[in-house]
């Protein structure tokens, strides 16, 4: 009889105590995704270079891809899922990137979202440049970032109002 | 990626216990190259043995006039460090641009170092910086860590603990990195020493090596005009898709040049 190579994973996603089964070479982005339906965190390349996974794990942006879900354990995520209050009104971040048109297809967004708050949570002024730096892991193949970064900023600066 | 068993152990002595008592185990730090390369299943390990929990290889402390930078910190968590802002900026500065910010949340001195990829940057900072390289066994030379392609002089089951740093007034490295994965077509630390200049290229032959040469010529005259006289030798090496190997005997000279300014 073949045993079960699952095992049971308890973390904190969202806020929320969540529990699921996982297999140790189960990755992060597919226990989200496919065990916890949250599907806002994206699979692009797989090879941890697109930057469309990104999720903070205990405050920290991470490529969902290149972590297990069994490192996760006893932890906290957040994902895109997390940034709206309850009542629907975005986070600051959110909100930039719809007033400035900081996306075309959409595919990357969640990624740069996720990768743009923890950018704006440095302790530097962040100028162009930062923010271009910052968003090395991140690819977006439809726009020329021009709008992404001008997001950015202004995510940033809402954010430390 | 093909399946293994997970262990975290809390502490140096289970995690090696683990290793050797398991078929074919892998120690995972960071994971951001031992995880790509089992999805492409060029690795299976039996085990995966997660280091993220063991507290004996953090920190970032001053060891008798040497920088001890533990195993398991993380390229941000060393480029952020007051510590090694304030001693070795050149350091800071190389940790600050490995790969994007996502990598160096979860990449660490230890795992690079014990992969020893030919284009990783901090191998060049290891030979420069005249460092130890701390395991749970013994202390080895940087000159002795870095043996071949991808190899080092690690034994089996052997355990990365710790860097011990020099901390020279004066360093800088300088890299030409692939635009697409940041890792170093050519990286050259440069580091000025009481008792001379040492410089050590990464990413451009099979393993990072010191320049002899370079430090001659830095021994005579500290200048970028002292390296630029110089003739790098393209032989040994490698030409692959990102660059010849003349074009990176170039890059070479161009490197050093910079980071001599640079200091």
């Amino acid at each position: 009889m073949a045993t079960d190579p699952s095992a049971s994973i308890a973390l904190r996603v969202n806020g929320k105590d969540v529990e699921g089964r996982a297999e140790a070479r189960t990755l992060l982005v597919d226990f989200l995704r496919d065990t916890l339906r949250l599907t806002g965190t994206h699979i692009g390349c797989d090879t941890s270079q697109c930057g469309a996974c990104v999720v903070h794990l205990d405050g920290v942006a991470v490529k969902s891809c290149t972590v297990l879900a069994v490192q996760a354990a006893g932890r906290e995520v957040r994902t895109i899922e997390g940034l709206a209050d309850a009542d629907g009104s975005l986070h600051p971040m959110q909100e930039a990137f719809r007033q400035h048109h900081g996306l075309q297809c959409g595919f990357c967004t969640p990624g740069m979202v996720m990768t743009a708050i923890e950018l704006a949570q440095s302790a530097e002024p962040l100028t162009p440049e930062h923010v271009r730096e910052g968003l090395e892991g991140n690819i977006c193949r439809c726009t020329g970032y021009h709008n992404i970064v001008q997001a950015v900023l202004a995510g940033a600066a809402a954010m430390r109002q | 990626m093909y399946r293994f068993t997970y262990h975290q152990p809390a502490d140096l002595d289970e995690a090696v216990q683990i290793a050797s008592s398991s078929e074919d185990g892998s120690y995972l730090a960071g994971g951001m190259t031992l995880l790509p390369t089992m999805k492409f299943r060029l690795a299976s390990p039996s085990d995966l043995i997660d280091l993220g929990a063991i507290e004996a290889l953090r920190g970032i402390a001053d060891e008798g006039g040497r920088l001890r930078i533990g195993a398991a910190s993380t390229h941000a968590e060393v480029a952020a460090s007051a510590l090694v802002t304030e001693r070795l900026p050149a350091l800071a500065g190389l940790a600050g641009r490995i790969g994007d910010p996502a990598v160096r949340n979860r990449g660490t001195i230890g795992g690079s170092i014990a992969n020893a990829d030919p284009a990783a940057d901090y191998p060049a900072a290891l030979l420069a910086l005249d460092a130890e390289v701390v395991t749970n066994r013994r202390t080895i030379a940087a000159a002795d860590f870095f043996t071949g392609f991808f190899s080092t002089a690690l034994d089996p089951g052997e355990l990365v603990t710790a860097v011990r740093f020099a901390a020279p007034a004066q360093a800088a490295y300088q890299k030409a990195p692939n635009p697409a994965s940041r890792f170093a077509l050519v990286g050259v630390f440069v580091a000025r020493h009481a008792d001379g200049a040492r410089v050590a290229v990464t990413g451009a032959g099979q393993f990072a090596t010191r320049y002899p040469a370079f430090e001659t010529a830095l021994d005579t005259s500290f200048t970028p005009a002292a390296v630029a006289g110089v003739t790098v030798d393209e032989a040994g090496l490698m030409t692959d898709l990102h660059a010849s190997a003349a074009y990176r005997a170039h890059l070479i000279s161009v490197m050093a040049k910079r980071a001599v300014a640079a200091c």
